[in-house]
């Protein structure tokens, strides 16, 4: 494991930020890091897919043989109306049933931390995609870190809106332990990158606790195999 | 045998034969009032049992236009006592068209768009072949004399319809319950003429609680009297208490509990209080017993044993070694699964499997639970929640194929 976070992260993200027009993926924050990372014409499936957004960029501008799984029939007519084959299931049931290496890039955006298993649906992403991609917010984020020690309250933040007694984020993780688990799970970090409160990837070479303490989220390309 | 009785018992089926025969003709059975497709006894359709049924018809109707490129036909598959008559009023009841909520001018399917077929499927008794027409070797009625029906039999004849109507390919084949069960046979047996399919409200078998369903509504029939072992046409008699409680029996698998309430709890059928009697009390038995009687005017009690076994023996995995998703192996037919959330007869597993398969085959599929009250036959009913999906779709699958 290497001391700096954006060591093990390329230059990719960072430029097709800034090939896009403005506007573009708004919906979700870390939708043009996403798209830095997959390969043009990849078979990319991704899990809590929502209204399909990220897919049709991916579709539209990489040209990816895309599939998703959503859990909101809102999203799933939504994806449907933009010609997206996405399921509507549940990231801790269905992943069970795809098949060994089905597919180039597993994305799962800003969905683990709601999962019940966490673990196991990151040894599924590993079984199933050549690749993962992996956003979560941060838990260790100095935001988070004051609302907890000054006003001793549960955090709620742009992209944790929700109050503890609504939020469906029942597995918050900061970017170490999440580090931590993917030693545990044999995933090699491929690039990591955080992202800073409005979803812009931080440029600085940094040390881990400079990440773990400034990145509002975490954004990781993960490869089965070797640890650390 | 005494001569006379010889004769008598010759006079009786010739009697029978005629009585047959004009009932016969006066049925939709042989006067579908729709197009009907002729095959004659060389082009015999080759069914599963190993028999070779020739010659035949197909009733079908269509709505819109075949472009010139032959592209945009969409081919509805009917259910169990569905027909052909999808968007036509019915020659016997007179009721609009079944599935005019979701096919028609400006609808998910869009018959201002599409070239639109339903075929009456072999076995039936709406126009096409089955064991209410007249066996041309004997002339009389096939009776059980009618070989044993499976969906693929349907399905190839449909196939073999389409073929005469010069439809090279299917822009989409759609259906629900065994009209799924026809989808996904199509898609399996000809994926290169489906380009895109929807089976709803269905499964890939057919399960034991449904075999056994079936069982009930088929021992109904045949223990009754005027069933005549399967020969009531001649005999000039109908099951229709058989049938009718087949009926009745069916069409509760086809509600849920939450519509059964909602329509008619424990309400009383025109009276104040129980008449301490077996007279039908309860709102929900006067309907059923409303259901059972409709029905047999429209149906054949033969045509409804051949059919449901037909579901009975659907197992699309066993077909393939067991394995389902083998079914589909290579598949490019885009597909979108669909199901609801009441439906205890294709629950929401069914169609599960069917999307596990096809995903462990990377065929492109999506999958919508319709959240519904209304049992398995939402998909006949108005739910905008389906209709907004099926749009989605199919604009979509039209975009991509240029339409």
């Amino acid at each position: 494991m290497t001391d700096s976070f954006t060591d093990a992260a390329s230059g990719a993200p960072w430029e097709a930020a800034e090939a896009l027009p403005r506007g573009e993926g708004t919906a979700r924050i870390d939708h043009i890091v996403v798209l830095g990372l997959v390969p043009p014409g990849a078979r990319v499936l991704d899990i809590g897919c929502g209204d399909g957004s990220l897919l049709a960029l991916l579709r539209d501008r990489r040209g990816v043989d895309g599939r998703g799984i959503e859990l909101s029939r809102e999203g799933v007519n939504a994806c449907l109306a933009r010609g997206l084959p996405v399921i509507q299931g549940d990231a801790d049931t269905d992943l069970a049933n795809y098949p060994d290496d089905a597919f180039d890039v597993v994305v799962l955006s800003q969905t683990i931390q709601a999962t019940r298993n966490p673990r196991i649906v990151l040894e599924h992403l590993l079984r199933i995609g050549r690749q993962v991609i992996i956003s979560f917010p941060n838990f260790g984020h100095w935001r988070v870190r004051a609302e907890l020690a000054f006003r001793g309250r549960m955090p709620v933040t742009e992209i944790m809106p929700e109050t503890w007694y609504e939020t469906p984020n029942i597995h918050h993780c900061t970017i170490r332990d999440f580090v931590g688990l993917c030693r545990i799970v044999g995933a090699r970090i491929e690039k990591a990158t955080a992202l800073d409160a409005r979803g812009r990837p931080m440029r600085f070479s940094m040390p881990w606790w400079f990440w773990n303490l400034i990145g509002a989220q975490g954004v990781f390309l993960l490869r089965r195999g070797g640890r650390g | 045998m005494d001569s006379t009785l010889t004769q008598k018992a010759e006079q009786s089926t010739e009697s029978g034969r005629q009585e047959a025969t004009r009932r016969t003709e006066t049925s939709p059975a042989s006067d579908p009032r729709s197009p009907v497709m002729l095959f004659s006894a060389d082009e015999p359709l080759a069914m599963d049992s190993g028999a070779r049924l020739g010659p035949f018809q197909i009733a079908y109707q269509t709505a819109g236009t075949l472009n010139a490129q032959r592209s945009n036909a969409v081919l509805i598959c009917h259910a169990l006592t569905g027909d052909q008559h999808f968007a036509h009023r019915h020659p016997v009841t007179g009721k609009p068209g079944w599935w005019e909520t979701l096919v028609g001018p400006g609808k998910p399917v869009d018959t201002d768009r599409y070239f639109v077929v339903c075929s009456n499927v072999i076995g039936s008794c709406m126009g096409s072949t089955g064991p209410a027409s007249l066996n041309p070797e004997t002339g009389r009625p096939y009776g059980l004399d009618f070989p044993l029906v499976t969906i693929r039999d349907m399905v190839r004849a449909q196939a073999m319809l389409l073929d005469k109507l010069g439809i090279p390919d299917l822009f989409l084949c759609i259906g629900g319950s065994m009209g799924g069960m026809q989808v996904l046979q199509w898609a399996s047996l000809f994926p290169e003429r489906v380009f895109s399919a929807m089976p709803i409200a269905t499964g890939a078998r057919h399960s034991a609680q449904n075999i056994a369903f079936h069982e009930v509504g088929r021992q109904a029939i045949m223990a009754d009297p005027a069933w005549e072992e399967g020969r009531y046409l001649e005999a000039g008699t109908r099951p229709a208490k058989g049938l009718g409680v087949a009926r009745m029996g069916a069409h509760i698998t086809y509600l849920s509990e939450p519509a059964l309430h909602r329509k008619f709890g424990r309400r009383l059928q025109n009276r104040a209080a129980p008449t301490f009697s077996f007279n039908a009390d309860f709102q929900i038995e006067s309907y059923l017993r409303h259901q059972g009687l409709s029905f047999v005017e429209r149906f054949d009690a033969n045509a409804y044993l051949y059919l449901t076994r037909a579901m009975d023996y659907f197992d699309l995995a066993e077909d393939h070694g067991g394995v389902l998703a083998n079914a589909f192996r290579g598949s490019k037919t885009r597909f979108c699964v669909m199901s609801f959330t009441s439906d205890w007869l294709f629950p929401t597993a069914d169609s599960r499997a069917i999307v596990h398969a096809l995903n462990a085959v990377a065929a492109p599929v999506a999958f919508v639970e319709v959240e519904s009250d209304k049992g398995h036959d939402a998909f006949l009913l108005d739910e905008p929640a389906m209709f907004s999906a099926a749009r989605g779709f199919i604009d979509a699958a039209a975009r991509a194929r240029g339409l």
